[in-house]
């Protein structure tokens, strides 16, 4: 059984469709002392860093216990920023620092065109080899919907270029995250989520 | 590169897709989950469901008609019409949207654009306006784009410019814009009008009203600036496959999806 952590930040009706899509079976928690049973946990997430304040200090230690015994993290969306240190959109929330770096607002040259939120659409460049992305052609596209970016660093599994380069996907170990919405990415985006899946132990 | 969006809308009254000109004269274009999963096929970005007769008594009804959308596609989905109150938008995000589109509501209540933003973040709150060309206010000066309510039937003293710059600084996250004058036409977009709009405001902005060739839809992301374009009646009734259009935008080297 997959652990949906639901933290209050939005709605879950579209990760869970997604995951019953892919043979999933999902529970949504209701403690933290619940992780110890899960073969996986997703970290979902729409709208402001701040909201991570949900994830309480109980949460953390439990997710952080689970990801030692080796119980794979997925994070999406909001829930990848937080696997970084911080964000500039809630300074005084700390991440929970699993990867390097922290979030920034994407800013432009004045007479650039680009929009923010970075809404739509858009590809992406793999500079390695990870099991997120395993089977999807350089190019495919994505639906993004975020204001705030995380740099890209050494565990960095998807680029995407916005004005700036930024982490699309991480993946260390058993922890991993994606930027954009897999639920909301059509067939590649499924497709991301069932190479999640199979590095757990669901059956 | 960010692509262009290309959106499709399902204009529902009763559990059916239906499509007008000019706002007016409706006429049946089918089963909504099903045009949703044809669109799917075909490649479309994003779903907007109007519900162009919302009622309080609707909203179960809608919700069912939401859900089922929702179940035949893995791709963001917009729900407007009869979104007036906080309550109207958990509703239609617990059926399973993505986003709300809020119109004459917040019109009314433009603090309910940020309360959206505040509970669901701005990604998930779309403002949507509908306007009109008006007549210059003197000779040589720029005619205004008046706004309206209540699906076009009410005159308001906004303006469309004014408008979209106090709805993105209220929390909006996305702008869509449709011309009456074009609605349903085929005439194209109001480039001029989109254009305008694009360029007051620093988010997303789709276009809507007037698609009717292929033509449009590049005219309407190079002249009018548009982010995505939303269009009904070429697609409903079999006139032209989204497929066949993302081809045509991508051989004029515009960013699409394919």
């Amino acid at each position: 059984m997959i652990a949906l952590v639901d933290y209050g930040a939005g709605n879950l009706t579209s990760v869970r469709k997604a995951l019953a899509a892919i043979g999933a079976s999902v529970w949504t928690p209701v403690a933290p002392v619940e992780l110890g049973r899960a073969d996986g946990m997703i970290v979902p997430g729409v709208g402001h860093f701040d909201a991570t304040r949900g994830l309480t200090k109980e949460w953390r230690t439990a997710i952080k216990a689970a990801v030692a015994g080796g119980t794979p993290l997925l994070g999406i969306c909001v829930g990848l920023q937080w696997l970084f240190e911080g964000s500039v959109e809630a300074p005084d929330v700390q991440g929970f620092g699993m990867f390097k770096g922290s979030c920034s607002l994407f800013t432009f040259p004045v007479n650039d065109r680009q929009k923010v939120p970075h809404v739509g659409w858009n590809s992406l460049s793999m500079p390695r080899a990870s099991k997120l992305m395993a089977g999807i052609a350089p190019g495919t596209q994505v639906y993004f919907t975020h204001s705030y970016a995380a740099p890209v660093i050494d565990d960095t599994a998807a680029i995407c270029e916005y004005g700036v380069p930024f982490s699309a996907a991480v993946e260390r170990d058993n922890v991993a995250a994606m930027q954009f919405h897999p639920e909301k990415s059509g067939p590649a985006g499924l497709q991301m989520l069932s190479n999640w899946l199979s590095g757990t132990d669901v059956k | 590169m960010l692509s262009k969006r290309i959106i499709a809308c399902l204009d529902v009254r009763d559990g059916k897709v239906v499509k007008g000109v000019n706002f007016e004269g409706l006429r049946e274009a089918g089963d909504p989950a099903e045009l949703a999963r044809r669109y799917n096929v075909e490649g479309i970005d994003e779903i907007v469901i109007l519900d162009v007769t919302a009622t309080v008594e609707a909203r179960q009804a809608r919700a069912h008609t939401i859900a089922a959308v929702a179940h035949e596609i893995f791709l963001p989905l917009t729900v407007g019409g009869g979104i007036h109150s906080e309550a109207d938008a958990e509703a239609a995000i617990e059926a399973g949207a993505d986003k709300v589109s809020l119109n004459t509501a917040a019109l009314r209540t433009p603090e309910l654009i940020t309360r959206l933003a505040k509970r669901y973040g701005s990604q998930a709150v779309i403002v949507a306006i509908d306007a009109k060309r008006g007549a210059p206010p003197a000779p040589h000066q720029a005619a205004p784009y008046n706004v309206f309510a209540r699906s076009g039937q009410s005159a308001t003293t906004r303006d469309a410019i004014e408008w979209a710059r106090e709805a993105t600084e209220r929390g909006a996250g996305e702008i869509l814009l449709t011309s009456i004058d074009r609605d349903g036409t085929k005439a194209g977009f109001d480039c001029e009008m989109t254009a305008a709009v694009s360029d007051a405001v620093n988010i997303p902005v789709i276009a809507s009203g007037g698609a009717g060739t292929f033509e449009h839809f590049a005219e309407v992301f190079r002249e009018g600036r548009a982010d995505a374009a939303l269009a009904a009646s070429i697609f409903h009734f079999n006139e032209k496959s989204v497929s066949d259009l993302k081809q045509y935008l991508s051989t004029l080297s515009i960013p699409v999806r394919i």
